[in-house]
């Protein structure tokens, strides 16, 4: 049986690692090679890098980082922030990324996806959508994108359904509304989007407690979940979490 | 020294840095006489079989040739896939033939890719697992999975709903449908392992 996935979460600025509340007020939450190699060796499943200023210098940046981060890590990780083409994949593959996520680029060409999909696999190809709860229609959410600064008009279920036809592996779903807020992820949307997708799902944004996390596998339905605030600040071990949740029966690699 | 093949696609990288981590030398080329020179071959796989199989093009024969002479060959993921005949992903697409049997999609009915960290029963014959004990957990992404048809194939098993093939080894052919490099501890075993049979064929 697949087991449940715990993925510690590096925004990574300038260089750093960096936290912030609903995409705002950034706290400095250390380095990413250490800590990217602290996690592999204390029992993360998997790591995601996002390089959050994703501009033209910090495209340079992230690839080097790639580079050094995978020398020391010996578990899956993916990148992701302002990746446009197919090449700029194929260099952070080469650089030891496993999988890449893509979610601006996307939304202004679909075919991306396919693209990726066709050349490097789907397993490859991680479609992250920032989801916002819409104020017009109640238990519907809109994709945003540019970092979450612009919303668009598009449904979030339909995207990732979408997003899994044209050939995504996965879908990284972030809840703004509940990123950094630590008072648990938004289960109405991981469940609306694991009902409508037969990919994996991570679930991100919100997770303060344990029990957020069993929560979102169970009621939310999620393969995956992601986290930041709650590990790199040491509220709790990668082992304590993965304890807690198999002693709950969720099936973990402990 | 082990040649990893560089097939221009994908994470190839990974391989190498974790060849380095247990202390073997490992260098990254398509060059034939890193090929023909090596220990042993790992061809690892990160893209679509279509692509791999046609950026390996000529390497194929050569690929091919130095394995059923006996060097030990390690497939990794769509490398491993790409031991056997044929595989069905994107279009129809031949393999190296190596083992028989035939690349399809995994079942439907389950979340596909097959994507996280799956408990694979070891057998002890097996000698790519030596020292593991009786299972561990392996890190798999993929949504095609082998269909096995070789009798003289050893194989070991994941549980996906399905006896889902995890790795087979026939003669000094390997293969590992999971990702070792990805397996934290008991990959670096897996390929450690690895490393010791092409040093053993060696001297």
């Amino acid at each position: 049986m697949l087991t449940r996935r715990i993925i510690p979460c590096l925004d990574v600025k300038d260089g750093r690692v960096v936290k912030g509340v609903n995409f705002l007020n950034l706290r400095d939450a250390g380095d990413p090679v250490e800590l990217g190699a602290r996690y592999s060796d204390s029992g993360a499943d998997e790591l995601v890098f996002l390089d959050i200023t994703a501009t033209i210098r910090s495209r340079k940046t992230i690839v080097e980082l790639v580079r050094k981060v995978a020398e020391n890590v010996f578990i899956p990780f993916t990148v992701g922030g302002g990746i446009r083409t197919v090449e700029q994949m194929d260099e952070l593959l080469r650089s030891g990324a496993e999988k890449v996520s893509v979610n601006t680029a996307a939304v202004a060409n679909p075919d991306l996806i396919a693209e990726a999909a066709r050349r490097f696999g789907n397993q490859c190809v991680v479609l992250a959508i920032d989801a916002r709860r819409s104020k017009d229609r109640p238990g519907h959410w809109q994709v945003c994108v540019k970092a979450g600064s612009e919303p668009t008009d598009i449904d979030v279920v339909e995207w990732a359904a979408r997003g899994e036809e044209l050939g995504a592996g996965e879908i990284l779903l972030t809840s703004m509304d509940a990123d950094g807020t630590q008072a648990g992820y938004d289960n109405a949307l991981n469940k609306a989007v694991t009902d409508a997708v037969n990919i994996p799902v991570i679930a991100s944004g919100g997770a303060g407690t344990l029990e957020h996390l069993y929560d979102a596998i169970v009621e939310g339905g999620a393969d995956a979940v992601l986290m930041a605030s709650i590990t790199h600040f040491e509220n709790y071990t990668i082992t304590q979490i993965k304890q807690y949740l198999r002693d709950r029966g969720i099936p973990m690699n402990l | 020294m082990i040649t990893v093949i560089d097939y221009s696609v994908g994470n190839v990288k990974s391989v190498c840095n974790a060849l380095e981590h247990i202390g073997c030398e490992a260098k990254l080329s398509c060059a034939p006489k890193d090929i023909e020179g090596a220990w042993g071959i790992v061809l690892p796989g990160v893209a679509a079989f279509g692509y791999a199989v046609s950026a390996l093009g000529s390497l194929a024969g050569l690929v091919r040739d130095v394995a059923l002479a006996g060097k030990p060959l390690l497939g990794i993921c769509v490398g491993y896939q790409m031991l056997f005949e044929e595989s069905c992903e994107y279009g129809l697409h031949k393999g190296l033939g190596l083992i028989s049997g035939r690349v399809v999609p995994i079942p439907p009915g389950r979340v596909i890719p097959h994507m996280g960290w799956n408990l694979v029963s070891l057998p002890e014959d097996m000698d790519l697992f030596a020292g593991l004990g009786a299972a561990k957990h392996f890190y798999f992404a993929h949504s095609f999975c082998a269909d096995v048809a070789d009798a003289g194939a050893k194989i070991a098993y994941a549980d996906y709903g399905f006896e889902l093939t995890a790795a087979v080894q026939k003669a000094n052919i390997y293969g590992t449908q999971f990702h070792p490099e990805k397996s934290g501890p008991a990959g670096l075993t897996v390929l450690q392992n690895f490393y010791d049979i092409c040093k053993r064929k060696a001297q």
